[in-house]
């Protein structure tokens, strides 16, 4: 695969209008649970608030900074977990988590819908951390650890 | 250009003729550190295969050959900075040890609760954290020199935060994030007027312009070897004598001492005082060669051809639809520090990366700064004596490429 396919996987046109439009940027109103994230060697950071009622997320959200695919990565986070019981957004999380460390073979893409975006992460080793933040955040929230949490 | 001839300069760095991603490697990280003549690889091979002993202790050939180089090593640190004594010269890791060795022996000696120790805006953690945990120690408070939104020193604050409680002046000499030259020789004389010594951090100055301690009139002198295309692990700390001789140790063991009794220590003299252990001996060498090598082509024809080339690099990025400057000194060494339309850094740097292009990205270690110009971070491209027009034009079709991406 050349360099240039490479990067048209890493920044796919969904990847690019999430970065450019995230989704559910904002701050859920009466959230029960929230954490921050950190990404110290590039400086990204985010916030991730939740609303959880009777086990299922009824609304989530992120605020923050970073680069593209951190955003994108947050945006389609907030899609792909709502209405998700906690049980079902950990299958989430680790489905994504082997998609961008291991890359597309290792896992049942078809299941990860809109989120098989994110399968170009993985030729791109120094961009994984960016692209789990808003995971590792959301389930620091998720386990009510509200401290920051950091990807080194 | 007076004997400098930059392709031929190429031919002495062996890792630049590389492909790597398919394309010609184009190397602007230098700030973060320097690639390595063949003078300096072949230097340390040398010392390998046939001078390497331990040194100061032996009676044997060998370990006098290795005590031979690496005191000779001194003596070229020496010249190169124009010290007065070789004995100012003491042997560290780097800059960041350099610093934190003033911090933990002048500072604790003569720093205490309610002193100021005075910094800037604009200096990397290495010239940060050593006084903040020396404040935390101590009592004493740390004060800041301003910048402005040219990245430029604010010098009408300076003499107002130079009090009588100041016990240390610690600045850099060049920004590693902005590129901006510091005009230490004024600070050095307003702060010397106060009875202030300084500190000036040299790590991204010695290898663009000729540095000269004694012109400048600093206290201390921190820098780094393999920023200056010498090995990574070895630095140094100029101390003027007088201060050197009065401070305490910093690390205890061998070498460091005169004599040992369960009772009582007699420290050894400066500047082994300061060099506990065995030392890094093949680093010391591999040092003196890569100041020889610069010393061969001239600092001056160094610094001409670093600044030809950064006044290029200026005015070509700064022609790249949405390119902004962060940090625009009117006096700059050889650092471009940008942010690119609203695409952030860390995608800038991926992008390159796959056009074969190395620039840093990030807050290089200077956060301070980045607050000040409210960044989280930038794209940062660096030159070095190996660089040429043609590294330059690379970058910019890579950040064309970057825009096209991101359209
Ligand atoms: C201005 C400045 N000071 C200090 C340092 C620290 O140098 P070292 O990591 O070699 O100790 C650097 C390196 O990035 C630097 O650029």
């Amino acid at each position: 695969m050349s360099a240039s396919d490479d990067l048209k996987d890493l920044y796919q046109e969904v990847v690019l209008e999430h970065s450019k439009r995230p989704r559910n940027y904002r701050v859920v109103e009466g959230a029960t649970a929230e954490a921050a994230g950190h990404n110290p060697l590039c400086g990204d950071q985010l916030v991730v608030t939740l609303k959880v009622e009777g086990g299922v997320i009824k609304d989530v959200a992120f605020q923050g900074q970073g680069c593209a695919i951190s955003k994108a990565s947050a945006s389609l986070m907030t899609g792909a977990v709502k209405d998700r019981t906690r049980a079902e957004a950990e299958v989430i999380f680790e489905r994504v988590h082997k998609l961008v460390t291991e890359g597309p073979e290792s896992v049942d893409v078809d299941a990860l819908g809109k989120l098989a975006v994110l399968s170009g992460v993985s030729e791109f080793p120094a961009r994984v951390k960016c692209a789990s933040l808003a995971w590792h955040t959301l389930r620091a929230a998720l386990e009510g650890r509200g401290e920051a949490v950091s990807t080194e | 250009m007076s004997g400098f001839d930059v392709k031929k300069v190429r031919e002495d760095f062996p890792i630049l003729h590389q492909e790597v991603r398919g394309r010609p490697l184009v190397y602007l990280d230098s700030a973060a550190t320097a690639q390595k003549p063949q003078a300096v690889i072949d230097a340390l091979v040398r010392f390998y295969q046939h001078d390497n002993a331990n040194v100061h202790r032996g009676v044997h050939v060998l370990s006098e050959r290795a005590t031979e180089a690496y005191e000779g090593a001194r003596e070229t640190v020496r010249r190169f900075i124009n010290a007065r004594d070789a004995k100012e010269i003491v042997f560290v890791r780097g800059t960041t040890e350099a610093i934190n060795l003033v911090a933990q022996t002048y500072g604790r000696k003569h720093i205490g609760a309610g002193d100021e120790v005075l910094i800037t805006q604009m200096e990397h953690h290495a010239n940060i954290v050593p006084w903040r945990m020396l404040c935390e120690q101590t009592g004493a408070v740390l004060k800041v020199i301003p910048v402005d939104d040219r990245g430029e020193l604010v010098l009408d604050a300076v003499d107002a935060l130079l009090t009588e409680r100041t016990r240390i002046l610690a600045v850099t000499q060049v920004s590693n994030a902005l590129g901006t030259v510091v005009p230490v020789k004024e600070l050095t004389r307003r702060a010397h007027a106060k009875g202030i010594p300084v500190l000036v951090d040299g790590a991204q100055a010695v290898t663009h312009f000729p540095v000269d301690v004694q012109d400048l009139g600093c206290d201390f002198y921190a820098f780094s070897g393999h920023k200056m295309f010498g090995p990574t692990g070895i630095g140094v700390l100029y101390g003027r004598k007088e201060l050197l001789e009065a401070m305490p140790p910093y690390q205890g063991g061998g070498d460091m001492i005169l004599s040992v009794t369960m009772e009582k220590v007699t420290y050894n003299r400066v500047p082994y005082r300061f060099e506990a252990g065995t030392p890094n001996l093949e680093g010391a060498v591999g040092l003196a060669a890569a100041i020889r090598y610069l010393e061969a082509l001239g600092m001056e024809n160094v610094a001409a051809h670093d600044r030809e080339l950064l006044a290029y690099a200026t005015q070509a990025l700064e022609a790249v639809p949405g390119l902004r400057m962060v940090g625009t000194a009117r006096e700059k060494s050889a650092v471009l520090s940008f942010m690119l339309a609203e695409v952030h850094p860390h995608d800038v740097g991926t992008i390159l990366d796959r056009e074969g292009i190395c620039i840093r990205t990030g807050h290089h270690c200077a956060q301070p700064v980045m607050q000040h110009f409210k960044v989280p971070a930038t794209s940062r491209a660096s030159l070095a004596l190996y660089n040429t027009r043609e590294d330059v034009d690379a970058l910019v079709r890579g950040l064309h490429k970057v825009l096209e991406v991101f359209q």
